[in-house]
């Protein structure tokens, strides 16, 4: 149900980014969704991939900092509204969540939300009783 | 203008005379009162009576920082803590401090220093001289404090910080003279200027600067914003503080107080003593100490020395402007950091070492530092609010251990260079040397 995803290190400086993608690349990882957090002096780079660990490996033989990290995709609608009503849920059950990021679906009028928190098993719970479907981690990683 | 012309243009040979006299009694005095000498030449073989020459110097054994501190606070008094008058402690370096004590004839010993060199500056009872060196335990302070009192001029003690008002005062209060580490002075004549108001006019009759390396650049810099000469002081807090060394109207080499100080040039590897005008590491012996009589401390600065008379009539030994370290300590902001303690700064963060660098810089006037780590898995988690944190904590760190804030940044495994040997880990971009 948990999907891994990859978090990177990286400095902010110009062409940063270019590196660690063309290991994936090198090593034919293919990335599903990515997103990038950033300060003035460095950045995480997270990444969902088709397969997190060749891409972890990869990575780090060629001397990234990569930590596989535990988030969880929900389905929500792609209309209007669709993303608040998931807040809504997890903002009155009190979760704090860390970050979001969200893409959208092969499946007709789906999108994808992908979240994390520090109690991620009580996000799951918390979803699960209010029926909001989870993304089974291989559904994500082969989309 | 002499302010002890007797002593201060003593021939080479009488004066020669007069310290081995004094290099004798205070050897005795050490041996006889300190268990730390007594032991150390014990164990060495060498006893008072075997200093017969100046040269027979060379037979003791060396003293350094490590041994002092491990003396903390007060294992190399000379003397009951009821005939010390006051104490004074050495800024930021690793573990315990240097503790200096001073008799009441100590801190007379020590103005007298000062007041030669004030003298040597032009300044006299006539004068104003704002002091800018912290008060406190730094011996900078203080020290020209005393010396000033001494040669009659009056004193603004003001301390650092300020900058304005520092100014404000100097304007109001008519200052002749005044006493900076040359970066802070630029920063105060910048201030100054972009208020609109130019130094120059202040009248300021000389400088006095220490407390931290410069080059004749910025000297020039200092002497073009204010208009007048700047003479560079060398002291430190083990031998006494600020003193040791001023520099004459000629701006050739400090004079170093021969009949208080015995000074002599090692190589830093070998430990043998070179000539005049070889460089190398200055060793420096107390001929005039009640306290705390520090016997060959190797003070770790690279110069030489010229014992030629000079034209200003003095024929104390001139030291040149210190031109590097035999060791890896830096000066930032006047205060002594050794690599070591940001080394060990950072052990308290993680488990493991992390590869770092030091960088020091000048963007304007003031040094900035910036301390490079590389991320490891230990240190690295995949939110921003940890990362910031953990930056904040290393910072916290340093600022413990070596009481100056840093700029930490935190760079990718495997990006600063590596090093075969022993580690370059300071770059040092202010190029004082």
């Amino acid at each position: 149900m948990k999907i891994k995803q990859l978090s990177i290190f990286l400095q902010n400086r110009m062409g940063s980014l270019s590196k660690p993608l063309e290991v994936l690349s090198d090593a034919d990882v293919n990335i599903r969704a990515m997103c990038m957090a950033d300060t003035s002096e460095f950045g995480i780079l997270r990444l969902v991939v088709d397969n997190p660990e060749k891409g972890k490996e990869a990575l780090e033989e060629n001397n990234f900092l990569v930590k596989l990290t535990e988030i969880i995709g929900v389905e929500m609608n792609d209309t209007p509204g669709g993303l608040t009503s998931v807040l809504k849920v997890i903002k009155d059950n009190e979760i704090d969540l860390e970050y979001l990021y969200a893409f959208s679906h092969d499946k007709a009028e789906k999108a994808i939300l992908l979240l994390h928190a520090d109690d991620i098993d009580k996000l799951i719970s918390v979803l699960t009783d209010n029926d909001i479907t989870i993304v089974p981690s291989k559904e994500v990683y082969t989309l | 203008m002499f302010w002890n012309e007797e002593i201060e243009t003593m021939p080479r040979q009488d004066l020669e005379e007069l310290q081995l006299k004094k290099l004798q009694a205070t050897v005795k005095r050490a041996f006889d009162k300190i268990p730390y000498y007594h032991k150390r030449y014990s164990e060495a073989e060498v006893f008072p009576e075997d200093i017969e020459t100046l040269k027979d110097i060379e037979k003791l054994p060396f003293i350094t920082k490590d041994d002092l501190r491990e003396s903390y606070p007060f294992g190399l008094f000379a003397v009951d803590i009821k005939e010390i008058k006051e104490l004074h402690s050495s800024s930021g370096t690793t573990g315990k401090p240097v503790v200096s004590g001073y008799t009441e004839k100590d801190l007379d010993t020590w103005a007298e220093t000062i007041a030669r060199g004030l003298t040597m500056m032009g300044i006299g009872e006539d004068d104003i001289l704002q002091n800018t060196h912290g008060y406190g335990m730094f011996t900078g302070g203080f020290g020209v404090h005393y010396g000033c009192h001494k040669v009659g001029a009056a004193i603004i003690p003001i301390s650092t910080g300020q900058t304005r008002r520092q100014i404000e005062i100097m304007s109001d209060f008519g200052a002749t003279g005044l006493i900076f580490t040359p970066s802070y002075g630029i920063h105060l004549g910048e201030v100054a200027l972009e208020d609109g108001i130019d130094p120059k006019d202040f009248g300021i009759k000389a400088i006095g600067f220490g407390a931290e390396g410069w080059t004749e650049e910025i000297r020039q810099r200092v002497e073009e914003i204010f208009g007048t000469k700047a003479y560079n002081i060398y002291g430190l807090t083990e031998l006494m503080g600020p003193g040791v060394g001023v520099e004459c109207e000629a701006q050739n080499g400090l004079h170093i107080a021969e009949d208080i100080y015995y000074p002599e040039i090692i190589d830093p590897k070998t430990g043998k003593v070179l000539g005049g005008e070889t460089p190398g590491e200055l060793v420096l012996t107390n001929l005039e100490r009640e306290g705390m009589p520090v016997i060959r401390f190797r003070t770790k600065d690279l110069t030489k020395l010229t014992y030629e008379k000079c034209s200003c009539g003095r024929t104390h030994a001139r030291m040149s402007r210190i031109t590097g370290r035999s060791d890896d300590m830096i000066k930032v902001k006047g205060v002594a950091i050794f690599p070591s303690q940001i080394e060990k700064a950072l052990l308290k963060i993680g488990d493991v070492e992390p590869h770092y660098m030091i960088i020091v810089t000048r963007p304007g006037t003031l040094d900035e530092i910036e301390v490079k780590v590389e991320a490891s898995q230990d240190i690295f988690f995949d939110g921003v609010k940890e990362m910031m944190a953990i930056q904040e904590k290393i910072g916290k760190s340093i600022e413990n251990e070596t009481g100056i804030r840093v700029k930490v940044t935190l760079v990718e495994p495997k990006t600063l260079p590596r090093f075969e040997g022993k580690a370059k880990r300071v770059i040092d971009e202010r190029n004082l040397h």
